[in-house]
């Protein structure tokens, strides 16, 4: 039997979608700050069945900045929080926010590699970018001006990371007793990326992840078809998301959607209503967006299972409706075998249907897959 | 020993103060045993981090390296390589232990202040208060090959570069108030209005202006360490840090000599004498009596120094490529060959060279020694060699003395080297009243007893 189809991924960074979700979470605002807080939401996801989560990040506070918002200020970096998350779950698909636009992609390849190896291969990555130019000053790093540039860093910053996963291969640690070696150098490859603003020589110093390569979410559009593993895409309608999906050119495609849902003690349309006292929910980003029961859910992503291959779920408040989806909407699309949880000892990109793939590098790739499918 | 016996001793109170250095690269760790586990496995990082909190250990150290090592004009391949980073390695380790420190080996040259104080304060938060960062400088444009802003930096701007990196790491650290954050939903806002300065600086290396993101830790913020044995390394150690590393702490009036330095040179930047804590490297081995630890001991260094790798750390010195000579035979008879510094690798001169060739060619004729012997005898790593009892002295006297405040200990096996120490050595310090019972507190600061965070 095939599997099901739909991935179902969740973003838990903050409270929640909303910018003013604190305010209707179910701990003080300092207590976001905290491991306990993030082992506490990393067990509801993994426990309710998600394939994987996502971190949200950036240099600059979170929300907008905007007097009027006064939402939180505060937030640990992804990398970070998806290591520690990581070491308290054990199913769980991990994929933190990094943004190439200013950070070094050296480092980045080392964070994300680590991440894979202390998650056992459950590491992916979002990639980011840095919009805003008081990122620059706080990188203390030339602006990167205009659509164009951050594109262009965040392509090459992509080839860069995904060259230097590759720069080993799979069995440069050798060990031989008989040689005195360690490694096989010839195993060990050097990347030499020249690219419009700078050059990167390598190889990695992190021995090569668990699953060759962690798995690349971009948004649609943002690097070259073909560089990312999943694509989000956004869209206004399921016909909409589809198209766009069909049109992003990655392996897989996820649809962005914004939910929130109707729980014992409030409806959606209430909850809402109580967060717009404060704050408008922004609908700019061209996501979709549902609010309403766990059934017109299930039945809009039971629709989405036609369009797309997986979905990002961004809940209006987490600790609210993490526990609807938990009770009332996982259970019934792993009942419908509409969309399965991951299995334990899996990677991520095995949860996802994605090959490993062999690094870029590997001379002799026939002998290594058999070895491979041997294991 | 009983009080009566410690009439007289400069500090009949000292505590041993104790780190695991789980270095990576390097070629101390013997990976050719058969109980040398992977060295990238996170049940490798898990299992050491986890003995040493059984044996209350104050800090679990990762090492740092920006770029594989070479070595004729090829990835040198004979010692252990590839190592995770460390603030995403000690991030999971948070998760997974109660107590230890947890050190992230950080440079400063190859990264940006903001970013780097702002996972650095991530990972003291996950920690509840546990992280250390040992700051280190690179100068070379070797490394810089692997980043974006390339780069060379002399010795003297290394270490600007590192103590105005510093300064900007502390003022994102020192950046909000205590109480920033409401204390409820119903506030007017999440944090309290003023609580969160900016960190605006403009100095020779950084032009910063940011908005801190994390409130401070239970320590305040991570626990300053720093290497480094020149002058400058020295001065900058004894201006900033918590903790400093060393070489010296093998021989006692050597290691004395160098804590009665830092010492003065605490006094000269205006600090109290007991405001750094002195933590030299050491190896150590263990044996149920003095034989049976030599013994060991000839077995350690024979499985680090393989024949290839005697050959290899000659080559270096010698500046050509030796393998293939006979490591049980003499020193090469032709004189070593250094190429004019450029830069990229490392600062030895030829002088310097020559002097050590000659002092090893002396040793070596003088005792009837091999190449291979000669660099096991006159090689970097000694450290410690006894039975629980006499090391337990030996430490005993050294801290009693002022001469050190603990070790920083690099376990020639990965990952069960650490064991003889916590079950055989451990209870020995115990008995003897210079090592804690018990974690008497929970964070990394108090661990090593320094004063809270101003």
């Amino acid at each position: 039997m095939p599997r099901p189809a739909l991935h179902l991924a969740v973003e838990i960074d903050g409270d929640g979608a909303h910018p003013a979700a604190w305010r209707r979470a179910a701990h003080s605002p300092g207590e976001l700050l905290t491991p306990r807080r993030l082992a506490r939401v990393a067990a509801a996801a993994e426990n309710a069945g998600f394939t994987l989560v996502t971190l949200d990040d950036s240099i600059l506070p979170p929300g907008d900045g905007s007097a009027a918002e006064s939402g939180p200020v505060g937030r640990i970096g992804a990398v970070e929080r998806a290591a520690f998350a990581a070491a308290s779950t054990s199913v769980l698909g991990v994929a933190p926010v990094v943004a190439t636009t200013y950070a070094e992609p050296f480092h980045i390849t080392s964070q994300l590699s680590t991440l894979d190896h202390v998650s056992a291969g459950r590491a992916g990555w979002v990639v980011g970018t840095e919009e805003d130019p008081a990122a620059a000053r706080a990188w203390g790093r030339p602006l990167v001006e205009g659509a164009d540039a951050i594109a262009r860093e965040a392509r090459d910053g992509l080839r860069v990371v995904r060259d230097l996963w590759d720069s080993w291969e799979d069995d440069a640690v050798i060990r031989s007793v008989a040689t005195s070696r360690y490694l096989d150098r010839s195993r060990l490859h050097a990347i030499d990326f020249t690219g419009e603003t700078y050059s990167v020589k390598g190889p990695s110093i992190v021995p090569r992840p668990p699953q060759g390569r962690p798995v690349v979410l971009a948004p649609a559009g943002l690097v070259p078809a073909g560089l990312a593993d999943v694509a989000l895409v956004g869209g206004a309608t399921p016909a909409e998301v589809g198209e766009a999906a069909a049109a992003a050119g990655a392996p897989l495609a996820f649809a962005e959607i914004e939910v929130a849902l109707d729980t014992p003690g409030a409806t959606a349309r209430e909850r809402i209503a109580d967060l717009e006292r404060y704050t408008p929910w922004d609908g700019g980003r061209g996501r979709l967006r549902y609010s309403g029961s766990a059934a017109g859910l299930l039945d809009l992503l039971t629709e989405l299972g036609g369009h797309v291959d997986g979905v990002r779920l961004h809940p209006l408040v987490l600790d609210e409706d993490l526990a609807v989806l938990s009770r009332l909407v996982l259970p019934e699309l792993f009942a419908r075998r509409i969309a399965a949880r991951p299995l334990p000892g899996t990677t991520l990109r095995t949860s996802l249907g994605l090959p490993r793939p062999l690094s870029r590098f590997t001379t002799d790739g026939a002998a290594t897959l058999v070895r491979e499918e041997t294991r | 020993m009983t009080r009566a016996d410690l009439d007289g001793v400069p500090r009949p109170d000292a505590q041993l103060h104790f780190g695991v250095f789980v270095q990576g690269v390097n070629h101390w760790t013997i990976w050719s045993d058969p109980s040398s586990g992977s060295q990238i496995d996170p049940a490798t990082f898990l299992r050491v981090a986890r003995t040493a909190e059984r044996g209350l250990f104050d800090a679990f150290f990762l090492g740092d390296g920006l770029r594989l090592r070479e070595s004729e004009g090829g990835i040198h391949e004979l010692d252990v390589a590839g190592r995770p980073d460390s603030i995403t390695q000690l991030s999971a380790l948070a998760a997974a232990t109660e107590r230890i420190g947890l050190v992230s080996t950080s440079n400063t040259t190859f990264n940006e202040p903001g970013d780097l104080a702002r996972r650095l304060a991530g990972l003291d938060l996950l920690s509840g208060g546990r992280a250390g960062w040992n700051m280190v400088t690179t100068h070379n444009a070797w490394t810089g090959e692997n980043f974006r802003r390339g780069g060379f930096l002399d010795h003297a701007d290394r270490y600007r570069r590192a103590e105005e990196f510093l300064s900007v790491a502390r003022a994102v650290w020192n950046g909000w108030a205590e109480g920033a954050v409401a204390g409820s939903t119903d506030a007017r806002s999440w944090s309290v209005p003023d609580a969160v300065g900016r960190v605006r600086t403009r100095t020779d290396h950084f032009d910063v202006d940011l908005a801190p993101t994390l409130p401070r830790s239970a320590q305040g913020h991570p626990v300053i360490f720093q290497a480094g044995d020149s002058g400058d390394g020295r001065d900058f150690a004894a201006r900033n840090a918590d903790v400093i590393f060393s070489a010296h702490g093998d021989d006692f009036d050597d290691a004395l000599a160098f804590a009665e330095d830092i010492r003065r040179r605490l006094r000269a930047a205006g600090r109290p004498e007991d405001a750094l804590r002195i933590l030299p490297g050491t190896e150590i081995v263990i044996g149920a009596t003095e034989k049976e630890a030599e013994e060991k001991a000839r077995w350690v260094r024979l499985q680090q120094v393989t024949p290839a790798v005697a050959l290899g750390i000659a080559s270096r010195l010698w500046g050509f490529d030796l393998s293939g000579r006979d490591a049980d035979g003499p020193l090469p008879a032709e004189d070593p060959v250094v190429a004019a510094y450029d830069g990229k690798f490392g600062t030895r001169q030829l002088g310097e060279t020559l002097d050590t060739v000659a002092e090893w060619r002396a040793k070596a004729d003088a005792n009837g020694w091999s190449l291979r012997e000669t660099v096991i005898e006159l090689g970097p790593q000694h450290g410690h060699v006894g039975t629980p009892a006499g090391l337990a002295d030996t430490f005993a006297r050294f801290a009693r003395h002022g001469a050190v405040d603990g070790f920083n200990i690099s376990p020639y096996l990965v990952p069960d080297g650490l064991d003889d120490i916590v079950e055989l050595l451990v209870p020995e310090l115990q008995e003897r009243g210079v090592y804690r019972t018990s974690y008497t507190g929970t964070t990394l600061r108090e661990h090593l007893g320094l004063a809270p965070v101003a």
